[in-house]
């Protein structure tokens, strides 16, 4: 239930994440949601990409260090309130956040938002036990 | 990974009894004096100054009356005047890189050579080299000294030798893995930079030949050591030496990996306090003072190394007698003072060891802001240290700067740098840059 995520580490300075968007690029990878945690000196970028093994191993023979994660796809109701519901519901069950960030296409009417849990396999069964839909991995690498 | 076996190429000289070799090294080293008396202006002139004459010297206590010779008496009489024979019997010359100023030119006898390439055989044979291996010598053939003399170091042993130069690690990868190279000679940094190249390409080292490697050029740590062997599966062994003395021979580790002997029938080794320049007594850390007892083209009186080491007098279970230095903590002009706080280089490569998955390539960066020192420990993300959570990123870094902190005595910021972003060096790695004294900052 879980979908693989990649994290790609970017020194703070200009056109590195150009160079990382372009070498993606050239390999023909799609960039389907990303988000980018930075300081002052450095930024960790977070891709889901259509193709992971290619582009982690793309990326590397680049000069860039790359790691791999599971991370969890979840539909988010959207209207007001949805989110909050469902983070109300990990909360209760115990599990924690560590970061997360929306992607941009829909499930149905549905919005998606990727999750980054202390622990997946918990958490998915807090989200299935309430009725909250977790999205397998090749449908959103295509979606 | 396999042990090596404690081999000796030359007993007769290696284990002879240190009353016999103490003897040997008095008549060498009265020999010598003479001859550079008369040979050579620049040691004529300050014994006299000094009111020395070679015959006061009675004794290896004596040489403490001795002056010293520094580079900078290499540089001020470049090119040829330190050579103590005419050019007709110089068979080859090798220099210094001469990264300050001009290098410091060196010659060689017929003689010398042989000297050299008998001394190379006996580091190697010790690090565990023999006939049967294929010897890979990565290190810049040209006028550093550390190519040419592990290649006839090795030939003289019968190894077969792959002189395959510094630079194009993919190329040497290759040779390595087609040509079964078992032992590998380059700096202990190059042998890294190998490692990750390898790691990039995803080839297992188990494809390799690899079984020693033989590493010197560079002051490395016993983490370092740990972490080639380790990512190369062989025994990294140290050997020492300096162009101005011979080249690499000076010194090599036994297979008790235990410092490396000094080949004491060939240099006399003594420990200064490099401030005052007193001999210090045995066992203390200081400078390392090299005299060369058997050279006939650039005989060396006392040379001030800038190796900060200490000496081990204490019988090796090897079976040599030979004297062992310890791994060099670092050149006493690598010193940094940071806020009135003596650090080296490899203090701060040590705490980068000891974390699991920290990468090799470092760099120091000293700056002042106003009156006060910084220290910027230039570190090299991996995947074994990076994380996609920036919560366990930031602890990382925190936890390392507390290592620093209390092993330097002196704070310094961490910063992260991408990979392949630190220069790598073929020869000797730059580790630290100094921008304290540059462009009025003073």
């Amino acid at each position: 239930m879980q979908v693989e995520q990649i994290s790609i580490f970017i020194e703070n300075k200009s056109g590195r994440l150009a160079e990382v968007t372009q070498v993606l690029g050239e390999s023909d990878i799609n960039i389907r949601a990303l988000s980018l945690a930075d300081t002052s000196d450095f930024g960790i970028l977070r891709l889901i990409v259509d193709k992971t093994d290619l582009a982690r191993q793309t990326l590397k023979e680049r000069g860039f260090t790359v790691n791999k994660t599971a991370v969890v796809a979840v539909e988010v109701p959207d209207r007001p309130a949805g989110l909050a519901g469902i983070l109300q519901i990990l909360d209760g069950g115990g599990v924690n956040v560590e970061y997360m960030y929306a992607f941009v296409e829909h499930s149905a009417n549905n919005a998606v938002i990727i999750f980054r849990f202390d622990d997946a396999d918990a958490a998915i069964k807090v989200l299935l036990a309430n009725d909250i839909k977790v999205l397998e991995g090749e449908r959103v690498y295509h979606m | 990974m396999t042990q090596i076996e404690n081999r000796i190429w030359d007993k007769e000289h290696e284990c002879m009894p240190r009353t016999q070799l103490e003897q040997l090294q008095l008549e060498r080293l009265q020999q010598t004096l003479r001859r550079v008396n008369e040979q050579v202006p620049c040691y004529k002139n300050k014994f006299s100054t000094l009111g020395i004459k070679p015959e006061d010297i009675r004794s290896l206590d004596d040489m403490a009356r001795l002056p010293f010779t520094t580079k900078e008496d290499l540089r001020l009489n470049y090119p040829y005047g330190m050579f103590a024979v005419p050019m007709r019997d110089v068979v080859r010359i090798h220099s210094s890189s001469g990264t300050t100023g001009k290098p410091t030119v060196v010659g060689y006898t017929r003689n010398d050579l042989r000297t050299w390439t008998q001394l190379a055989a006996r580091f190697m044979t010790a690090a565990g080299v023999s006939a049967d291996d294929i010897v890979h010598i990565a290190f810049g053939y040209g006028l550093f000294t550390g190519a040419f003399g592990l290649h006839y170091g090795a030939e003289e042993i019968g190894a077969s030798v792959i002189p395959i130069s510094s630079g194009n690690s993919d190329k040497q990868i290759m040779i390595m893995q087609d040509y079964q190279s078992s032992a590998l000679v380059c700096t202990p940094s190059y042998a890294l930079t190998l490692a990750d190249r390898m790691e990039q390409q995803g080839i297992n080292i188990d494809t390799l030949s690899l079984r020693v490697g033989l590493f010197g050029g560079e002051p490395w740590s016993e983490e370092m050591r740990r972490e080639i062997e380790t990512r190369l599966g062989i025994v990294a062994t140290d050997n020492y030496g300096l162009s101005e003395v011979m080249g690499p021979g000076v010194a090599g580790e036994c297979c008790h990996q235990c410092g490396m002997h000094i080949f004491e029938d060939h240099f006399i080794a003594e420990i200064i306090d490099p401030d005052s320049g007193e001999v210090l007594p045995r066992g203390s850390s200081g400078e390392l003072v090299l005299t060369s007892i058997t050279k006939e083209a650039f005989p060396i009186i006392r040379y001030r190394t800038r190796d900060i080491t200490k000496l081990e007098y204490e019988r090796c279970e090897c079976g040599r007698t030979h004297v062992r230095m310890l791994k060099t903590m670092g050149r006493s002009d690598d010193m940094l003072i940071i806020k009135g706080v003596n650090v080296f280089p490899t203090q701060i490569e040590e705490v980068l060891f000891q974390i699991d998955g920290c990468e090799p390539h470092y760099q120091l960066v000293v700056e002042r802001a106003g009156t006060m020192d910084t220290l910027e420990v230039q570190v090299e993300v991996n995947e074994r240290i990076f994380f996609d959570e920036m919560k366990k990123q930031r602890a990382f870094v925190d936890m390392l700067e507390k290592r620093l902190l209390s092993a330097l005595g002196v704070g310094a910021n961490v910063k992260l740098v991408e990979p392949s972003s630190i220069p790598r060096h073929e020869g000797k790695a730059k580790r630290v840059i100094d921008k304290r004294n540059q462009g009025g900052a003073q």
